[in-house]
């Protein structure tokens, strides 16, 4: 299609300005420096040597849902390697996806589907094949003390009751579809929110009655929301894949991050938020 | 832009130069033949491509080939009745609510007149996402008000296309009021009193004499309130949330649509860009009148 190739083209020509616009703003990492590599790293990485030195800044963009666990992977990778900086963004994966594809300089993707994963891989921006990290499970959140008695799935489309789903784009839509075909279930929301965090905030505001997120999310929000499981979320588990990107900026500290995250540490975080081992 | 104004003002200038006693050893900056001094026409250049080159580069890279077909979707003309509605709805709000505000600000001696002001103007300068989440606090299910208008009449506002109309007319109506004050400022107060010392009363001298006065200064902040209320984002996002036909405006689309289809994003951005180059080239003449 000539049309997708032209937008296409423009949304590259939006990316390099914001390439431009970041290495202005000292969002550039030099790959020399002088640190040694003692990562507990489950493999080798699959370039360097031994000793690679790490420093800089490494930009992971991340699915909403790996915010906690992500953020307590970059506070050890830092300390692991000193002189370096793990920077974040998180957000909807198809629009993570989308900013890579237009030339977002970021080091490492980490997405909560396949699907959205295969975006970056069609573009050709990841560097090898994606690895599956992590797997993650739908629940039900809703209001602490659950006053509206909600017990599955079917509860929430009984009329009067207030659901934000995520976006169909994004993984925890496409998942939370999945569920509800398996269950045959028909639900109108209120709102497809654009990621799985906004999705959860509107039931800790008690703006909605319930959502449908992972059980991650509803372990990370604490006592703000009252979790239910559901049978048909094990019909729509979510593989999460990790890749180091081609036009990292920061490749060595790419592939590192990538390699905590796969290592029986960073698997012991991920579990202690609540995710599957793949 | 004046060209003809800075035309004759070059000209006339280099005339009394002439005329005032052959050259003078002195130095002045080069200008152009139209009399532009060059240190100021290539900013002014660069200020003007700046502006208008986003623009061009939309419509070069418009899919013009399946532009048909994608604006002959439903889900576009449904976005864009949304918005057009919503945002003529909240321009209505404005209009309700901000003139007799702005008469008040410009006419009524009252203390904290300042304060006053400065707080109705505050929208403007707050960024829409902060409005958005202070009237989910405020106006939402759990709210301030909006608790109170749930148990009381089971009104609630998120998720709703009046929520939209409420996040457009909070962002939009501080337009409306600050151009409305300033041409109420600017008219002569002298008419109404000369009304009233006629024997019409405030509100007769305000309906009759005051608002045919600055209808041109209403015009043109309504037309200003309306087109910042179709391009709302933040705050609608926010508190309205995102539900085809019944909050998802334009903008919301647009920014959607680029995720998944850049393609779609881009007629959409169109379509706005169209809808609001009309609505600016209608109403120059009332737009000139007013400034």
């Amino acid at each position: 299609m000539t049309t997708r190739s032209a937008s296409r083209r423009a949304l590259r020509v939006v990316g390099g300005l914001a390439v431009a616009a970041l290495t202005l703003s000292g969002c550039s990492s030099d790959d020399s420096g002088s640190s040694d590599d003692s990562g507990d790293s489950s493999r080798k990485a699959d370039s360097g040597s031994s000793s690679d030195k790490l420093s800089g800044t490494v930009t992971v963009f991340a699915a909403a849902s790996l915010k906690e666990s992500f953020h307590a992977l970059g506070k050890t990778f830092e300390k692991q390697h000193p002189g370096t900086r793990v920077t974040f963004n998180f957000g909807g994966s198809d629009a993570l996806a989308a900013s890579i594809t237009s030339g977002a300089p970021a080091d490492v993707f980490a997405a909560a589907s396949p699907k959205t994963m295969k975006t970056v891989t069609d573009h050709k921006d990841a560097k090898g094949t994606p690895a599956t990290f992590v797997r993650n499970q739908l629940e039900i959140a809703t209001l602490p003390g659950n006053p509206k008695k909600i017990k599955s799935l079917k509860d929430l489309t009984r009329s009067g009751t207030k659901v934000a789903l995520c976006a169909e784009e994004v993984p925890c839509g496409a998942a939370a579809r999945k569920a509800l075909d398996a269950g045959h279930l028909e639900l109108t929301p209120v709102s497809y929110e654009q990621d799985v965090k906004g999705a959860l905030t509107k039931v800790e505001l008690k703006e909605v009655d319930a959502s449908v997120v992972y059980k991650t999310d509803v372990k990370a929000a604490g006592g703000k929301v009252a979790g239910v499981e559901f049978p048909e979320s094990a019909k729509a588990l979510n593989d999460y894949p990790i890749v180091p990107l081609k036009n990292a900026p920061n490749a060595k500290a790419a592939t590192a991050f990538v390699d905590l995250v796969q290592s029986a540490r960073g698997q012991k975080v991920l579990s202690g938020a609540g995710f599957l081992k793949p | 832009m004046t060209t003809e104004a800075t035309e004759a003002t070059g000209t006339t200038g280099e005339a009394a130069e002439r005329l005032s006693g052959g050259p003078r050893p002195r130095r002045t900056v080069r200008r152009t033949r139209a009399g532009v001094p060059v240190p100021l026409l290539l900013p002014a250049l660069g200020g003007f491509a700046f502006l208008v080159l986003p623009l061009v580069a939309l419509l070069l890279r418009a899919p013009w080939s399946g532009l048909s077909e994608q604006l002959t979707s439903a889900a576009v003309w449904q976005a864009l009745r949304l918005s057009l509605i919503t945002a003529t709805a909240a321009t209505a709000v404005a209009l309700v609510l901000g003139v007799p505000l702005a008469w008040v600000l410009a006419r009524a001696r009252f203390p904290g007149r300042g304060l006053v002001r400065a707080l109705v103007t505050l929208p403007l300068v707050l960024p829409p996402v902060v409005g958005g989440v202070a009237l989910l606090l405020a106006l939402g299910r759990n709210g301030v008000v909006g608790r109170w208008l749930d148990s009381a009449f089971g009104i609630t506002l998120p998720f709703t296309t009046t929520g939209v109309v409420v996040a457009e007319a909070f962002v939009a109506m501080p337009f409306l009021v600050i151009s409305v004050e300033g041409t109420l400022r600017a008219a002569d107060p002298r008419y109404e009193e000369a009304a009233t010392t006629l024997g019409a009363s405030r509100f007769t001298a305000f309906r009759r004499v005051t608002l045919p006065l600055i209808a041109p200064g209403v015009a043109a902040g309504a037309v200003l309130a309306w087109a910042r209320a179709l391009g709302e984002f933040g705050a609608t996002i926010t508190f309205a949330g995102n539900f085809p036909g019944r909050t998802q405006t334009m903008p919301l689309s647009v920014y959607l649509a680029l995720q998944s289809d850049p393609a779609a994003a881009i007629a959409l951005s169109l379509v706005l860009l169209a809808v609001s180059v009309t609505v600016l080239a209608g109403l120059r003449d009332r737009w000139m009148a007013a400034s």
